[in-house]
């Protein structure tokens, strides 16, 4: 069992941070590598990338937007209460090297996984770059945190509500325009943001990795359910992963194979909210 | 004597090999529920008749965990199961397991003096019934175990090789642990072998005896990953390496990426480890297929199509390259698969997924193939026939022909020796590998192959490493 030790709900509710008792893999997290999570025996094992580790402290930072019933299920978690299994760290971690100037890009809650490679980045001597954006000011979460491990930060709302008024990849545009010596784009973030972030730096010539999120099951290779389309050639991103070069990525491949399930999402996560009760404020 | 054996020959009546009742066709192609009901004590004791106590007996010979068969059944037949059960104990930790899932026909079934000019005696049946009896009705009773050791052994992996490894070390008093990367033990039992096969309480309750004799097991920690194998050296002084093959392999066709085309590990694990067949109780879903088609003729073939039937499928296809002649799977599998209302499409090569532009497969182009010049297997090569393409509409694809090598654990371990295909080379004779300190055994070496195969490495195995723990080589 693996104990929630803190609990905070961001974005209006919408998306929750954990940290979690989890000594051994707490020792072994590097930035970019992830977890696998069941909350109950009947649980889906669902895999989550780390935002922060405390060794010290035995602890994980898991970071998550309520999007179906598991998530859902895993917001009914207080602190206290304790996930059945978690499995880690599991992946490849992110190559950090010293590059010079480097662009992070993260958008909802990309920016978690982003967080932990963006401070690795400048930790190393990189001078960083950050942009992250959110739909409004409301759902964006880790600005301070990705403010203190960047040197310089730009923030975008798709509704203008806050920092500059459109997508991340407008300011990339003009941050890969004014700064031609950046070496390195880490870009996290919902499928169609690092898909066009991806067109983008491609067109600068700058190497670019992105964090994928395919379904995945075991976690382990064994199973070719979380497979993408990496240059032409069939990768898993559980193990080969989950970071990958985002100008060989199929992007179109990814988005496809991530609707596999939504009508037996819905039928779960209906039935959840009618068994609990629908509380949250997602709007729905 | 021979005056004695005359008086006695008519008086005996010949018994015929007794069938285990089982699950109608057309009831359990729909349910979960395990196919053979097993034999009651009567029909046990009655088939245990039927062996005639060979001196020398070749079934034994047949069995890679060696058991003593004729010892176990003359217990059956006099009805002392408890006295059965420990015999079986002696030489084999999944007796419950090992009767249901072995290929008794080509090793000791297939090696039964009874069996030349009758049916072989049921020793596959009665090993289960007596697992199944002792575990329903029986009291606890467990081997003598050896004094303790004070030596540690880290297995990796809870399959059927690793088990074996761990019952047959426990005894030995040696303080062992399990590594399992899933979060149930019992490795391809679990996740690969269905419930209708091999129900998971079987599995767990073989585990929970490991538990009883003192093993630990420990769940979810992916060895390579979780911990190195050269950190388990640190804490332990040897380390098995039962961790399966693992690695999924697809056809390398056009459209494998549309949503409903599986691996088998996929659509099994989804199935069995995560119980998705009774979703939305469980969480974890799979597609309810109207129309599925499994590439392969193997075992884990025959499971995934029978597997589909159960998840509701209209037609559950079977498309193999070669003949039914040819099939790997076991006969009495391939027979269940018939009876249910598989069907299948022999001589027929996949060649393409088609899909819309939603994603989803809509179906599969085949090509017809006939039969040539024996290959490198002696089984005759398929060869295609020019211009014979055709479609079969599918919703649902199954990609069973075969396993590879999982590099996850191999790749983390420097010193391991692999062979070309990156499985484990280790001495086939003790499971040694080239690091010290470190064996393996099971489909991690051989490839994909079966669970008995894998148990017998497991023992062999087993056997060398407590030579080297208590002598030192």
């Amino acid at each position: 069992m693996f104990e929630i030790v803190e609990r905070q709900e961001l974005a209006q509710g919408t998306i929750i941070s954990n940290w979690v008792k989890a000594p051994k893999i707490a020792q072994k997290a590097k930035p970019g590598q992830f977890v696998i999570l069941r909350a109950n025996e009947k649980g889906e094992r669902i895999p989550l990338t780390m935002a922060d580790t405390d060794p010290e402290r035995g602890l994980i930072n898991i970071i998550y937007m309520v999007v179906g019933k598991s998530t859902a299920l895993f917001k009914t978690l207080q602190v206290g209460d304790s996930y059945l299994d978690v499995i880690g760290p599991l992946g490849q971690p992110t190559h950090l090297e010293k590059v010079g100037k480097v662009v992070c890009v993260g958008g909802g809650t990309g920016i978690a996984v982003l967080h932990p490679i963006t401070r690795g980045l400048k930790q190393i001597g990189n001078h960083v770059i950050s942009i992250i954006g959110a739909r409004s000011k409301d759902l964006l979460i880790l600005e301070d945190k990705m403010r203190a491990a960047s040197d310089e930060l730009f923030v975008c709302t798709d509704d203008g509500s806050y920092g500059h008024h459109g997508f991340v990849t407008d300011v990339l545009k003009k941050v890969l325009t004014d700064n031609k010596d950046i070496g390195l784009a880490v870009c996290i973030g919902p499928v169609p943001m690092m898909k066009f972030c991806s067109l983008m730096t491609k067109d600068f010539g700058v190497k670019t990795l992105v964090s994928l999120n395919p379904i995945m099951v075991d976690g382990t290779g064994m199973c070719g359910c979380c497979r993408v389309q990496v240059g032409g050639q069939m990768k898993f991103a559980c193990v080969d992963g989950p970071e990958f070069d985002g100008h060989e990525t199929d992007f179109e491949e990814l988005t496809l194979r991530l609707r596999s399930y939504l009508p037996e999402e819905k039928i779960a996560y209906d039935q959840f909210k009618a068994q609990h009760g629908h509380k949250c404020s997602c709007g729905t | 004597m021979a005056e004695e054996e005359k008086e006695k020959a008519p008086k005996k009546e010949k018994i015929p090999r007794q069938k285990m009742p089982e699950q109608p066709p057309d009831v359990r192609r729909r349910n979960f529920e395990e196919v053979p009901y097993g034999y009651t004590p009567e029909l046990a004791m009655k088939e245990a008749e039927r062996c005639i106590q060979c001196k020398d007996p070749r079934c034994r010979q047949g069995c890679p965990v060696e058991i003593d068969i004729p010892g176990f059944i003359k217990f059956i037949k006099e009805g002392d199961f408890e006295g059965a059960i420990r015999k079986l104990w002696e030489k084999n930790a999944l007796p419950a397991v090992c009767g249901r899932v072995c290929p008794q026909e080509v090793q000791c079934e297939g090696l039964c003096i009874v069996g030349k000019k009758d049916e072989p005696v049921a020793i596959g049946n009665l090993e289960r019934f007596a697992a199944d009896y002792q575990r329903l009705h029986g009291r606890e009773v467990l081997p003598p175990k050896a004094e303790p050791t004070g030596k540690k052994v880290a297995v990796v992996g809870s399959g059927p090789s690793g088990l074996t490894v761990a019952g047959d070390l426990v005894l030995k008093g040696h303080d062992v642990t399990i590594f399992e990367a899933l979060h149930a033990p019992g490795g391809v039992l679990v996740y690969g072998i269905p419930e209708f096969r091999l129900p998971k309480e079987i599995v767990f309750s073989e585990c929970n005896y490991l538990k009883k004799l003192g093993v630990k097991i420990e769940c979810s920690q992916v060895i390579g990953r979780s911990e190195t194998v050269d950190e388990l050296l640190e804490n332990f002084d040897a380390v098995y390496l039962g961790v399966g093959a693992g690695l999924p392999v697809f056809l390398k066709i056009p459209g494998e990426h549309y949503i409903g085309v599986y691996s088998a590990n996929e659509y099994l694990t989804r199935s069995n480890l995560m119980k998705a067949y009774d979703f939305p109780n469980y969480d974890t879903p799979l597609v309810r297929g109207k129309n599925v088609a499994t590439f392969g003729g193997g075992n884990v073939a025959m499971d995934s199509a029978r597997t589909a039937l159960r998840m509701g499928a209209e037609h559950s296809y079977i498309i193999y390259r070669r003949s039914h002649a040819e099939l790997p799977a076991r006969a009495a599998e391939i027979h269940h698969a018939e009876e249910e209302g598989v069907e299948f499409l022999f001589l027929t090569n996949p060649v393409r997924f088609l899909g819309n532009d939603d994603g989803f497969l809509t179906g599969v182009e085949c090509l017809k193939m006939e039969l040539g010049e024996p290959d490198a297997s002696g089984r005759r090569r398929p060869v295609p026939i020019p211009g014979s393409e055709f479609q079969v509409e599918i919703d649902t694809a199954i990609i069973s022909i075969g396993s590879g090598a999982n590099p996850l654990l191999t790749k983390s371990t420097p010193g391991l020796a692999l062979n070309k295909w990156g499985y484990i080379i280790a001495d086939p004779k003790t499971g040694k590998t080239m690091k010290p300190r470190v064996w393996a055994g099971g489909d991690i070496v051989t490839g994909a192959a079966t669970v008995i195969l894998a148990m017998g490495a497991g023992r062999m195995a087993s056997n060398s490493i407590h030579d080297f723990l208590t002598m030192g080589w």
